[in-house]
């Protein structure tokens, strides 16, 4: 009886067609593209979230048409690259580092469609020459020491201290790449200023732990330290947190975080990685896509930091152009911007 | 049927109640006329506590109506039920220990003064309550502070507080001791004296034919018939439960004990020294205990349940840890010996809650058959199903398990035929000593006479014998001698010859001296 | 058919059956709201698993995972305990499996490896599942609350080896196994080319088999049972409940580490930090819907694989929490009609109250 009940229920609502429902897989006027998020990325108000916001911006810019995955598990990673591809992408694009396997593994197996991989870490030989992904795989690489390098200087130049501090993640070669750029950044202009840095554990939580970073960010303002610079994940709002309380200065990581604080944001260290997207895009739109190791710099504006209406009370002119002409230098090649903490002075 | 035409205070007409497959009531009927007291008997599993629970709104009928004062009101609920002066005292105490007596009582209908609970107000109301019924307890004392009949004293209070003018007792008297049951019997002929209406639960018949006036007697879920008191007898009552005649508990003298062999006098088949146990909430549940069993000899343990048989039992079987002394199977000591062990050096129990213990309820009348000699059943590893079955079979004929199908599981069987599975298991193994708990608690007058048949003839084979038993008529039929235990100690140990139910409830009580 | 029979059939298969329909049921329902036709949605989830080599294949991968983490809680439950750590203790077995495995030479052939690799990952989770096997039967400390805590303490630790210690630069996996690795079913079955299914599922067939075998026809699993459905009858019985309570979670932990093998030695043949996130905890809706029998397991394992790969198919039109949202369903409405479930509710309270 109830399953009667049941069964016939069912049975009405599945031939229900709403209007507006979509076909779904791929559009065949269109160029298809696929993006595949991180285990639990979508909504991480930052990396993963910045490629949707690029390949929105494609698909209304562009005409594209592009279909996302998020995956539940590990092994979700490549059945959704793969997915895609069988699908007949012409692009496939997988969202974090953790990719990079799964990513070569697919580009040889779909020689004719195109990958790229957000932040894909590049293999080196025995030699320590690095190995170069297969020739349909674009590894899209950020130059974060660049940017963290100008917000460093930008640090010392405001903060009216010789203490500037900095707040990292997980403690891994990725995270200490920004504090080498920052720690250079803020000797650059002042030789004698002093960088604190400390990092809030050694496993993956410790992007996800505000707590500490607010423990982290009271303890160095109180030992003088005016402005914080985190790279961080959610253990960032923490220390926004703590700006906040003792009326200091944070600097934001990876997208504009002005509006954690607004007031305390001195600026935000913005990876572009919407605009990486995007251009990849473009040029699977275009008929320019080519595999290789494509970087992200100051050059391309796949870094910067932000200057706008919000922030700019709090930076003089002169510091801002001051700014502007050392990331003239470092795009120009005049200053060397160090991407691993050995190699800082 | 027989009773007054019209004006009854209850009357139930063709209650039908099914539980998935099993029919607990087909068609039962009830009748009882205002101001008497009207016992409803039955054997085990008959339908009674159902249909008393129909009535008292715990149950819709599936079929049938239900009349109270006239008035037409099946199928109503508990709140209804309470609302028109319909209350029932269960037979597993519904009361929350750490409270006080007054504040059981008034639980639900609290007398409050501003929000708050009016303490002086409810113990005043109480103690005025126990005046007018004669159920005295002191409204300010803890119920975990309480003994048995005590606290089924403060049950029927509730009850009555509620405004109860048709008051349900199931089986009350399980729980007490003799003067305690007498207590009982005044207290329900004052009610009665005062108009009220009692429908009274119970399987002994002694108690129908001294405190009742009518008797409704159900078989199988149907009403067999109602008759009045006077006008029936133990055996006729029996006879229309079980539908067939019966040999009544008691009835067949005791056969004089086995003659003694030499080695067995020498050497009791159990010896229990100085045995202390603790349970939870006392250090010494049981008290230095001392006693020797010989084989061919069956010592029964009367006494008020709570006064440490359980602990008592659970020692000997190695359920529960000795805290001192020392217990002897054989000479051999198995104070620190396990279960297992023991039942493999020759122990036999009958555990007094098989629900709990006796059976696992969800395992097949085979498997149940073997429970606790799995081992024996094994080889390499793999349970034998083969002689399992073929054990299952013989134990189904031998003692007349119903349903006889050794797959069914042992929940869908009735009381007596559970007992029945315990009994055939232990009683089947090897042993020479059966710790006997409560062996026909629950059990219908059928299935005590078979079983209290089976430990005679154990007996008879030189089986030591330890009946715990809270039903004095059955330690009277089965004892060679008779120990009472009051406060966990043994209060006397008599020879069966000295013992009457006087004698023993003047132990049970601790009214009688410690002298042993 | 006799009348038990068929009444205990019916018992046994209505509840997942109809629980199957509320949740397609709520589907649809979701589905609409979001605009989508019902049809078309559950088109494309068959077509995404069922409809093709790969998808099947996927589907058998996931399967064999949930077996393991399924049979994991089954035989807990089985024993009157509540395992909620299965996710640790599979992370636990893959880890073990991977960081043996790191260690071994090449060329070693898989034949001599694969039981060494079976008894580390055995190990790896029997000691977390043992861990809290203990702490209950020394300690009375309830298996929920210690299961639930050493998930962290575990996941947490087993994070931090990894980073700290075991990992291959710039990645979060250990290093390659180079000898015992299995191979994927695709070099049987060439269609499943892609698939992530390997020879793990037949150790996950072997593993339903013998759980059965262990729980219906073995004196332990009499022993397991009856100390699970009646602690107090089967110490009557001569069983140790206590210990029957830590073997039986140390068993429990054993096979849900087995499972790591699954990703570790059958997939990507290495060890990944959080590799099977969730897969321990759907485990327990496996085995509920399952109703704690191996069989029933293994064909949960096969419904919940279809759902959780037939989530990425759909992926495209509906959000994924929608089959998340479904998966939910189905575990509420099964758990709600199950006699097991509601049996163990009603013990945890009665043992709350004592």
């Amino acid at each position: 009886m109830l399953m009667g009940v049941l069964l016939a229920a069912h049975v009405v609502l599945l031939f229900v067609h709403p209007a507006g429902a979509t076909s779904p897989t791929i559009d065949p006027n269109a160029v298809n593209i696929g993006i595949v998020f991180d285990v639990g990325g979508r909504g991480d108000k930052s990396f993963n979230d910045a490629a949707y916001l690029g390949a929105e911006r494609a698909e209304k810019e562009l005409g594209v048409h592009v279909r996302f995955i998020e995956p539940g598990d590990g092994s979700d990673r490549e059945a959704g690259l793969r997915i895609l591809a069988a699908e007949g992408m012409k692009l496939v694009v997988g969202i974090g580092f953790i990719f990079t396997d799964d990513l070569n593994q697919l580009a040889r197996e779909y020689p004719n469609t195109d990958f790229a991989g957000v932040d894909y870490s590049v293999a080196t030989d025995s030699a320590g020459n690095p190995i170069p992904p297969p020739p349909n795989l674009a590894a899209l690489k950020f130059r974060e020491e660049e940017g963290s390098f100008l917000v460093g200087a930008l640090a010392a130049m405001v903060g009216h201290s010789k203490k500037l501090g900095f707040i990292g993640g997980m403690n891994s070669p990725l995270i200490q790449k920004f504090q080498a750029g920052y720690a250079a950044g803020v000797h650059y202009v002042c030789p004698d200023c002093q960088v604190i840095a400390q990092y809030a554990g050694v496993t993956p939580d410790a992007f996800r732990n505000p707590g500490v970073g607010k423990e982290l960010a009271l303890a160095q303002y109180q030992q003088g330290v005016n402005v914080i610079f985190h790279a961080s994940g959610s253990t960032g709002l923490g220390v926004f947190e703590a700006a906040r309380q003792t009326d200091r200065l944070a600097i934001g990581v990876d997208a504009d975080q002005y509006s954690e604080a607004p007031g305390h944001v001195l600026t935000s260290m913005v990876k572009g990685v919407d605009a990486a997207v995007f251009d990849a895009i473009k040029r699977v739109k275009d008929g320019t896509f080519k595999g290789g190791i494509y970087t992200f710099g100051l050059a391309q504006n796949g870094v910067r930091y932000v200057y706008d209406e919000h922030n700019r009370n709090l930076i003089p002119d002169s510091v801002h152009a001051r700014l502007e002409q050392i990331r003239a230098d470092i795009i120009a090649g005049k200053i060397k911007v160090p991407s691993t903490l050995g190699a800082a002075p | 049927m027989t009773g007054p035409a019209a004006g009854f205070a209850v009357r139930l007409t063709g209650i039908e109640k099914s539980f998935g497959p099993v029919r607990a009531n087909r068609g039962a009927s009830l009748a009882v006329a205002p101001g008497e007291i009207h016992a409803l008997v039955g054997e085990n599993g008959a339908g009674k506590s159902t249909l008393m629970r129909v009535l008292s709104g715990m149950y819709a009928p599936d079929a049938g109506t239900m009349e109270v004062d006239g008035r037409d009101v099946t199928g109503w609920s508990t709140a209804h039920a309470i609302a028109a002066g319909v209350g029932m005292v269960h037979q597993h105490f519904m009361l929350v220990p750490p409270l006080t007596v007054a504040e059981n009582i008034v639980l639900g209908r609290e007398i409050t003064s501003h929000g708050q609970l009016d303490r002086a107000g409810a113990e005043r109301a109480v103690a005025e309550l126990c005046a007018r019924t004669g159920l005295v307890v002191a409204p300010g004392r803890r119920v975990a502070d309480l003994s048995v009949g005590e606290a089924q004293r403060v049950e029927i209070l509730k009850t009555l507080y509620r405004g109860a003018k048709l008051l349900i007792l199931d089986e009350p008297t399980a729980v007490l001791s003799p003067p305690e049951v007498d207590e009982l019997w005044r207290v329900l002929a004052r009610m009665r004296a005062g108009g009220d209406t009692i429908v009274l639960i119970t399987h002994k018949l002694d108690e129908v034919m001294e405190i009742s006036d009518a008797v409704t007697v159900m078989r199988h879920g149907e009403t067999v018939g109602r008759v009045a008191t006077r006008e029936t007898s133990p055996a006729a009552l029996a006879r229309m439960m079980v539908g067939r005649e019966v040999a009544l508990a008691g009835a067949a003298p005791l056969p004089p004990a086995p003659a003694h062999t030499a080695t067995s006098a020498d050497r009791p088949a159990l010896e229990v020294r100085e045995l202390t146990v603790a349970d939870p909430r006392k250090a010494r549940a049981v008290d230095a205990v001392s006693f020797t069993l010989a084989p061919g000899e069956i010592l029964g343990v009367a006494g008020v349940e709570g006064n440490g048989q359980t602990e008592l039992v659970e020692a000997i079987a190695g359920l529960r840890p000795a805290r001192a002394g020392a217990v002897l199977l054989d000479g051999r000591d198995v104070t620190r010996l396990t279960v297992h062990e023991r039942g493999a050096a020759g122990l036999s129990h009958i555990p007094e809650d098989r629900q709990r213990r006796g059976l696992v309820l969800d395992y097949s009348i085979a498997d149940n058959l073997v429970l606790g000699q799995q081992r024996l059943y094994t080889r390499r590893g793999a349970l034998d199903g083969a002689r399992i079955a073929d054990n299952a079979r013989r134990r189904i004929e031998q003692f007349d398990i119903r349903p006889g199908d050794p797959a069914a599981p042992a929940r869908t069987l009735s009381g007596g035929n559970q007992q029945k599975i315990v009994v055939a298991r232990e009683m089947g193994r090897d042993f020479s000593v059966l710790l006997a708990a409560q062996p026909t608690r629950g059990v219908d007058v059928g299935a005590i006479e078979f079983i209290h048949a089976q430990l005679r003839a154990a007996r008879g084979a030189g089986k030591a014998i330890l009946l715990v038993s809270a039903d004095l008529t059955e330690i009277l039929a089965l004892s060679d001698r008779i120990a009472v235990m009051y406060g966990g100690r043994f209060a006397a140990v008599l020879p069966r010859a000295m013992a009457t139910e006087e004698v023993l409830g003047a132990y049970m009580t601790g009214a009688a001296g410690q002298a042993a | 058919m006799n009348g038990r029979l068929r009444a205990q059939l019916e018992e046994t298969i209505l509840p997942p059956i109809v629980a199957l329909l509320i949740a397609a049921l709520v589907g649809d329902l979701l589905i609409l709201v979001y605009g989508q036709s019902p049809a078309a949605v559950y088109r494309l989830l068959i077509q995404g698993t069922w409809g093709n080599a790969y998808g099947l294949g996927q589907v058998l991968y996931k399967t064999t995972t949930l077996t393991f983490t399924g049979l994991a809680v089954a035989i807990g439950l089985q024993a009157g305990l509540f395992n909620i750590g299965a996710e640790s203790q599979l992370a636990a077995g893959g880890f073990a499996a991977g960081v043996v495995g790191a260690m071994l030479p090449a060329g070693i052939p898989s034949v001599v490896l694969l039981p060494l690799f079976i008894a580390a990952a055995a190990i790896g989770g029997g000691l977390v599942g043992g861990a809290a096997g203990a702490l209950k039967a020394k300690w009375g400390a309830h298996e929920v609350i210690t299961t639930i805590m050493l998930n962290f303490v575990v996941l947490a630790l087993l994070n931090y080896l990894t980073v700290a210690h075991f990992k291959v630069f710039d990645t979060l996996h250990t290093a390659d196994i180079r000898s015992g690795a299995l191979p994927r079913l695709s070099a049987v079955v060439p269609a499943f080319h892609g698939s992530a299914a390997n020879v793990v599922l037949v150790l996950a067939l072997a593993a339903v088999a013998a759980a059965w075998w262990y729980l219906y026809r073995s004196r332990a699993g009499y022993e397991l049972r009856a100390a699970g459905l009646q602690p107090g009858a089967a110490e009557y019985g001569g069983v140790k409940v206590s210990r029957v309570w830590w073997q039986a979670m140390l068993l429990s932990g054993a096979v849900a580490g087995i499972g790591g093998l699954n990703f570790v030695l059958g997939y990507k043949h290495y060890y990944e930090d959080s590799f099977a996130s969730g897969m321990g905890f759907l485990g327990i809706a496996v085995a509920l819907v399952g109703r704690n029998n191996p069989l029933g397991v293994f064909l949960a394992a096969l419904l919940f694989a279809t759902l959780s790969q037939g989530g990425l198919a759909v992926n495209a039109v509906v959000p994924k929490q929608m089959v998340e949202v479904l998966q939910a369903v189905v575990i509420i409405a099964v758990a709600t009609s199950v006699p097991e479930v509601r049996r163990l509710l009603r013990g945890a309270r009665r043992s709350a109250a004592t």
